[in-house]
């Protein structure tokens, strides 16, 4: 044989481009094999998950006992009973617990200053995605009912050099006073009043309480950006004579607190260490009184893991509480994932039957709590959603979390128990801004990227990427397969067609592509057949500029079809291209939907998929109608290239999102990669009628119908939370949901989800 | 009485500690024909319940011949210093916590000269040859280095220091410091004496104990205090050597003014109060020991209250009958101290680690107000301001994107800058200086000036030790050369004037420093060398391994065992690593002589890429 020759007078090649062609030429195992152990690698990840520790060792939790007493909680009890009495006083109650806070602050010689803002309307901004938090203001139509007053207090460290602070907030309804807000004000306030006689505090501490009437989230950031990004010109003056209540508040403070505060002025300390939101819970607890910690910010941002380590460890073994992560409730009991933690569990059983140093395997109820709150972890995360006003914090490169602590049944009335209570929380407050007191350097020994398990367990980013790799891993392996098949039986085609003498030449290279080295004999047989081609270049090895030349010459013979095999795959581009430009005009399209007055989620939602559906229509109507037919006609394995190109761009978006946002990536991943695999076109499946096929061929129907995004939202909802409160209007709620907090997954919906669903479904029906 | 005290800590709640050699050449207090020492200390109620405690250590040192370069009192190692370095002034400070502008005053001659951004600031006049004076800098930082056992000598490097040009009161923040070049030289030397002022400022909250601690605001009586409350101890009478001891109870003449109308309120009586020298009948508070003198302040042009001074000289106390001076606060009082003209505050903008932003704010307090409002009727009144800042090389400071906002209003910079002086930075050898002197119309009530700036890079031997809590940009200074600091005190026989009074008589400018900034940059990860050196590690050692491999192997010979030999054995390999126990020595390989040459060039190549990475990173 020729190509048997030619290989070893050449020599082998390098072995990593043996391994390659080995992976290609046997890419449908390979590709099963590596998807299946994806999926399995990140069911092993609760498995894998190491326990937590304190990386940075700075921090010291729980190195000093804790200084707060009865006497600081006495003042938090006065608080929370004064701003409870002012419930029953309807008259202005709004600006009075403001004004109430802000006097229990001065008279601890803080600095207090009030801050206005007013509530931005959700927007959708399309640019908006990865730029920074702006400080664009909407400058007509605010109404006084739309202010917010945040109150400041600002402890200055007495020997610090003020370059540093530590942030806590307490959301607060000023409108609607609410008695867990009013315990969580409690909290940070007696810790305030410990802090500001404390000779330790080396950073300042801000007390920042929110007014959450426009949602907890709106009011952070809004004093977040002020603080970073104000504006100087021309903001007082709007709304300095248009509020009564706001000018009211300024009245107020001349009056009480003559000298000790000056109400205008955006008082600031420092650059921020770290911020803690400090929320009582109202789903009390059965047995004791427990803490959740959210962390998710957006787009999947999490803080410094030693935070959450720091809050973790100071509430375990210092203050006794339970701490809890959120959990996916409905895969407690889901079976397959009890039994799968019980085969986990044998597993790790004889694992340690060989060798007793071999630590593999956790009981099964710790496999699913910890499988429940990886998915919820993950999920958090993928959605890009922030999980509470933490989330703002992180915009700005602040480590935040959300502490919120659930006291026991039933505290509020119990006087005794409520002491108790705000005593165990306000230490816990004060151990974590005395570790952060403690650091020196602004968090960053631990991990930024990981996924928790459990409270005290994770996942790190070099464990749980294995999955995503492995998951994505077939993608460009089955690609590289598809194209170069489809343009060997091309090419054998159309040699057949041209010149009797290439046939030979081709014919016998032809049986080698089958089995053993496709990419070779690619590279190889197209100048030995442009060669023959043209009869004057008959010595012509492989050399890539003759090649180039001789394509240029075949490209004269056959100047009517494009049927080059280098250039093959453009049409295919072309038209995937056509699809991505689609989908992100499909992105686009809410912002303009969103205009239209008086409109349900569930109008919208048909709006917008009848718009979608017209613009594809359109789109191919201008841009690929003539080539479409022209081509369709030529090539027998055009769905080949096309699935081929379609896995190339499905791999590069998920590569890209994985950078942006791990969790979607491998969310979207597990949907995207069995549907992108799996793709064949119907009409060959159905003709051929064997068993395999038309199981194929179902398969992929049912894929291609749970991929579209709608579909699985509606399924995925179903499953978590049951179908009998599935609307439509659901996925539009959704979706505006994620633009409006400028989640970069509602991006990868429609610009790379989106495209590669109507490229599948494409290939799925493609006439061929 | 002295230095002892330095040594107790009660609740500092700001120990500003203020060490100020300052050495005049002029031969102002030429009359003085020898050595002399006194020590003064200067008490006042602070209105957010704190005290304020000034000492104020004067040494003096006339120039003579007779004694050689030998010294009674004077400490010689300051006298050396001036010598060798033909240093004409200099002031030396060390701060720890901050002077709150607002609460402590930012109008008087304590807060102007004696409050200090956190940390060291060094300046130094020096009367030497231009071109002279960077070596003349370089060695007196390592000289004040070693004298107090602080790393001032880091303020050598030509990043940390700069030379204002338009005679500012020279200084910067924490740990840089800056040299004034002396326009003419003079060649008069150190010929004439010495001066040598050593303050210590520190605030302290009297009520140490949490338990009595008031919460609501009604009742709040500000807390009585003693020396002993405050710093353990009475004093058993005068040092020795000093010349005068004296102790000072400053009231504040806004808490006169209040005091004054809580007179009102009760009974008629005239202002005159505090000074007469009857005690019993002050009805707001009282003092345990009656003053020797009480002195009150000449009415400047804007004050309408003077601030009183007891005078308490210690020469007349003992071991036996200590002094222990004490206030007690019988009625709850509140004002507030005398402020700068503007507040100031200096803050960062943006976020993230490529760009950002400086913000000095300025807002006019009531004092601004109440001056102002009388000279602008007369029109076209500005209010002067100058600001000075030094921005080290790291902030790249684009000095083009200058704005003023006056007002809430943008600006041209034109019409507020008066004149402005730049000079840039260059990258690790001087760090950027702007000088402004900025015009305000009188009624303005806030003002703000930005800057934009990119973050740079460093490299990596550049970081300090602990780099990544980020990167200090120094202490601005803004002063206000309309206002002047001076208080002038009456009093009866002007013939031996305290050293302190005739601090406060000297007319220097308001001036105010700006917070310290605290800017992140991006920091490598500083692990990363250590990888790189157990990457190297393990390249050298797989490389001389197989190079030791390749070099002892019998190639012939091991093929004649391999086709003797056919199992390779690594289920077995397998199964013993997941077992855990040692592997039996089993004699098996399996590389021919095409396969190890390969291996030959793959590992020249791996030493290759080692070797560029060491000297990349190296």
């Amino acid at each position: 044989m020729a190509k048997t020759d030619r290989d070893t007078s050449k020599g082998k090649p390098r072995p990593i481009v043996r391994l390659g062609i080995f992976l290609i030429s046997h890419s449908f195992f390979f590709s099963v094999v590596f998807s299946t152990a994806g999926v399995l690698a990140l069911l092993l990840l609760p498995v894998l998950a190491k326990n937590t520790y304190i990386s940075e060792n700075s921090l010291m939790p729980g190195s000093v006992a804790p200084m707060l007493s009865d006497q600081e909680v006495a003042e938090g009890n006065r608080l929370i009973e004064d701003l409870n009495a002012l419930k029953s006083k309807p008259l202005g109650s709004g600006i009075g617990s403001q004004r109430l806070v802000a006097q229990y602050m001065s008279n601890l010689g803080a600095e207090v200053s009030f801050h206005k803002f007013h509530r931005q309307p959700s927007q959708f901004h399309p640019l908006h995605f990865f730029s920074s938090p702006d400080s664009r203001r909407i400058e007509q139509n605010i109404s006084c009912a739309l202010h917010g007053v945040n109150t400041i207090g600002i402890i200055r460290a007495p020997r610090g050099d003020g370059k540093e602070a530590i942030v806590l907030v307490t959301p607060f309804n000023s409108v609607k006073v609410n008695k867990n807000e009013a315990l969580s004000l409690g909290i940070a306030y007696s810790v305030f009043s410990l802090l500001t006689g404390v000779p330790w505090l080396a950073k300042d501490v801000i007390w920042l309480v929110a007014d959450s009437q426009f949602g907890e989230y709106a009011a952070v950031a809004a004093w977040l950006r002020d603080y970073h990004t104000p504006v100087f010109s021309g903001v007082g003056t709007l709304d300095a004579e248009m509020c009564p209540e706001i000018n009211n508040l300024r009245g107020m403070e001349e009056n009480l607190f003559t000298e000790r505060m000056t109400f205008d002025g955006f008082k600031r300390a420092g650059t921020m260490a770290a911020a803690l939101v400090i929320k009582v819970g109202d789903r009390t607890q059965q047995y004791e009184d427990s803490l959740s910690i959210y962390a998710e910010a957006s787009n999947g941002q999490m803080p410094n893991l030693d935070l959450i380590n720091t809050v973790n460890y100071l509430a375990v073994h210092r203050q006794g509480l339970r701490v809890k992560v959120e959990k996916l409730w409905s895969l407690l009991n889901m079976r397959w994932l009890k039994t799968l933690g019980e085969m986990f569990e044998l597993l790790g059983h004889y694992a340690r039957n060989i060798n007793p140093q071999l630590k593999f395997g956790i009981p099964a109820a710790e496999y699913i709590e910890g499988s429940a709150t990886l998915a919820s972890s993950l999920y958090y995360q993928a959605l890009g959603i922030p999980t509470g006003p933490h989330g703002a914090f992180r915009d700005y490169q602040v480590d935040a979390i959300t502490v919120e602590i659930l006291p026991k049944v039933f505290t509020l009335g119990n006087k005794v128990r409520q002491n108790d209570f705000l005593l165990r929380s306000g230490r816990l407050i004060e151990g974590v801004v005395q570790s952060v007191n403690n650091l020196l350097e602004k968090f960053h020994q631990s991990f930024f990227l990981y996924l928790l398990t459990s409270p005290s367990k994770f996942v790190s980013v070099g464990v749980y990427m294995i999955a995503f790799a492995l998951l994505v891993a077939p993608l460009p392996m089955v690609a590289a397969s598809l194209y170069v098949n489809a343009s060997n039986s091309d090419e054998s085609m159309n040699s057949e067609k041209s010149s009797p003498s290439a046939t030979a030449v081709d014919s016998a290279s032809s049986p080698t592509t089958t089995d053993a080295a496709p990419l070779v004999t690619l590279s190889e047989s197209t100048p030995l057949l442009t060669a023959a081609d043209s009869g004057s270049l008959a010595t012509v090895a492989d050399s890539a500029s003759l090649a180039t030349a001789a394509d240029s010459s075949r490209f004269a013979t056959t100047a009517d079809c494009i049927t080059l095999s280098s250039w093959k795959w453009l049409y295919a581009a072309k038209k995937s291209f056509i699809v991505y430009l689609w989908g992100s005009v499909v992105s686009l399209l809410p912002y303009f939907i969103c205009q239209i007055p008086s409109c349900t989620p569930t109008t919208s939602f048909i709006i917008w998929v009848l718009l979608s559906i017209l613009g594809l229509v359109v789109m191919y109507g201008i841009l690929a109608s003539p080539f479409s037919d022209a081509n369709d006609s030529k090539s027998q394995k055009e769905w080949a290239i096309l699935k081929s190109v379609t896995l190339s761009a499905a791999f590069i978006g998920l590569c890209l999102m994985s950078i942006i946002n791990f969790a979607t990536a491998e969310i979207g991943g597990l949907l995207m990669v069995p549907m992108c695999l799996m793709a064949h076109p119907l009409k060959l499946d159905v003709k051929t009628r064997s068993l395999r096929t038309i199981s194929r061929a179902v398969c992929n129907l049912v894929l291609g119908f749970i991929g579209f995004p709608p579909v699985t939202f509606i399924v995925l909802k179903g499953a978590f939370e049951g179908f009998s409160s599935i609307n439509v209007g659901d996925f539009w709620s959704w979706v505006e949901s994620l633009w409006a907090w400028n989640s970069a997954t509602y991006l990868y919906i429609g610009v790379v989800h989106l495209p590669c669903w109507v490229l599948c479904i494409h290939i799925l029906f493609h006439h061929c | 009485m002295a230095l002892l005290l330095l040594l107790l800590r009660p609740i500092l709640i700001l120990s500003l500690f203020h060490f100020a050699p300052i050495f005049h050449s002029e031969a102002a207090l030429g009359s003085v024909a020898e050595e002399d020492f006194s020590e003064e200390l200067l008490l006042r109620p602070l209105p957010d319940r704190k005290v304020l405690a000034h000492f104020h250590f004067q040494s003096r040192a006339p120039h003579t011949n007779s004694n050689g370069r030998h010294h009674h009192l004077f400490p010689k190692a300051i006298s050396q210093l001036v010598q060798k370095f033909h240093v004409k002034e200099m002031e030396l400070s060390f701060t720890q916590g901050r002077w709150n502008y607002d609460q402590w005053g930012g109008f008087d001659p304590l807060s102007s000269s004696n409050a200090k951004p956190p940390g060291v600031e060094l300046w130094a006049v020096f009367d030497v040859p231009h071109k002279q004076v960077d070596d003349s800098w370089k060695n007196l930082t390592h000289a004040l280095s070693g004298l107090f056992c602080a790393s001032i000598n880091f303020l050598e490097s030509s990043t940390a220091y700069s030379a204002p040009e338009w005679g500012y009161r020279p200084d910067s923040g924490s740990l840089s410091g800056l040299h004034l070049t002396s326009s003419e030289f003079e060649s008069e030397g150190v010929g004439s004496g010495i001066v040598l002022e050593q303050t210590l400022t520190v605030v302290v909250q009297p009520s140490s104990q949490r338990t009595v601690r008031i919460y609501s605001h009604e009742t709040k009586l500000q807390p009585s205090w003693s020396l002993t409350s405050i710093f353990g101890r009475k004093v058993s009478g005068r040092c020795v050597l000093a010349k005068s001891s004296i102790v000072y109870l400053q009231l504040d003449s806004s808490l006169v003014a209040e005091l004054d109308s809580l007179q009102k309120e009760n009974n008629i009586s005239s202002t005159d109060k505090y000074v007469s020298e009857d005690f019993s009948s002050n009805a707001c508070f009282e003092v345990s020991v009656k003053p020797d003198r009480v002195l009150k302040e000449l009415k400047g042009f804007e004050k309408k209250n003077p601030s009183v001074l007891y005078e308490f000289s210690i020469d007349k106390y003992n071991e036996s009958g200590p002094f222990d001076l004490g206030l007690t606060w019988t009625v709850p009082v509140a004002w507030s101290c005398q402020k700068a003209p503007l507040h100031v505050s200096r803050f960062l903008m943006g976020s993230g680690n490529e760009r950002g932003a400086i913000a000095i704010s300025l807002r006019s307090t009531e004092l601004t107000n109440k001056l102002l409002h009388t000279d602008s009727n007369e029109g076209r009144c500005k209010l002067e301001v100058k600001v000075f800042q030094v921005v080290p090389w790291y902030i790249k400071v684009y000095f083009h994107t200058l704005q003023v906002f006056v007002n809430e209003q943008p600006q041209a910079v034109s019409d507020v800058v008066e004149k402005m002086l730049v000079s840039p930075s260059v990258d690790k050898v001087s760090p950027g200086v702007l000088e402004m002197v900025l015009k305000f119309p009188c009624g303005m009530k806030s003002a703000a000036i930005t800057l934009d700036f990119d973050k740079g890079f460093l490299h990596i031997d550049e970081y300090p030790p602990d780099a990544n809590q980020g990167f200090d940009i120094p202490s601005a200074i803004i002063s206000f050369p309309n206002f002047r600091t001076s208080m002038q005190f009456l009093k009866d026989d002007s013939s031996d004037k305290s050293s302190i009074l005739s601090k406060f008589e000297e007319n220097s400018a308001v001036l105010a420093y700006t917070e310290v900034l605290l800017v992140p940059l991006t920091t490598p990860d500083f692990s990363m060398p250590y990888n790189v050196i157990t990457i190297t590690c393990t390249v050298c050692a797989l490389y001389f391994g197989s190079l030791l491999n390749v070099l002892r192997r019998r190639v012939g010979e091991e093929e004649r065992l391999e086709n003797k030999e056919k199992e390779p054995g690594w289920l077995r390999k397998l199964y013993a690593k997941l077992t855990g126990r040692p592997l039996e020595p089993v004699e098996s390989t399996s590389t021919s002589s095409s396969l190890s040459s390969s291996k030959l060039k793959f590992i020249i190549l791996v030493a290759g890429i080692a070797v560029f990475w060491q000297v990349y990173y190296g």
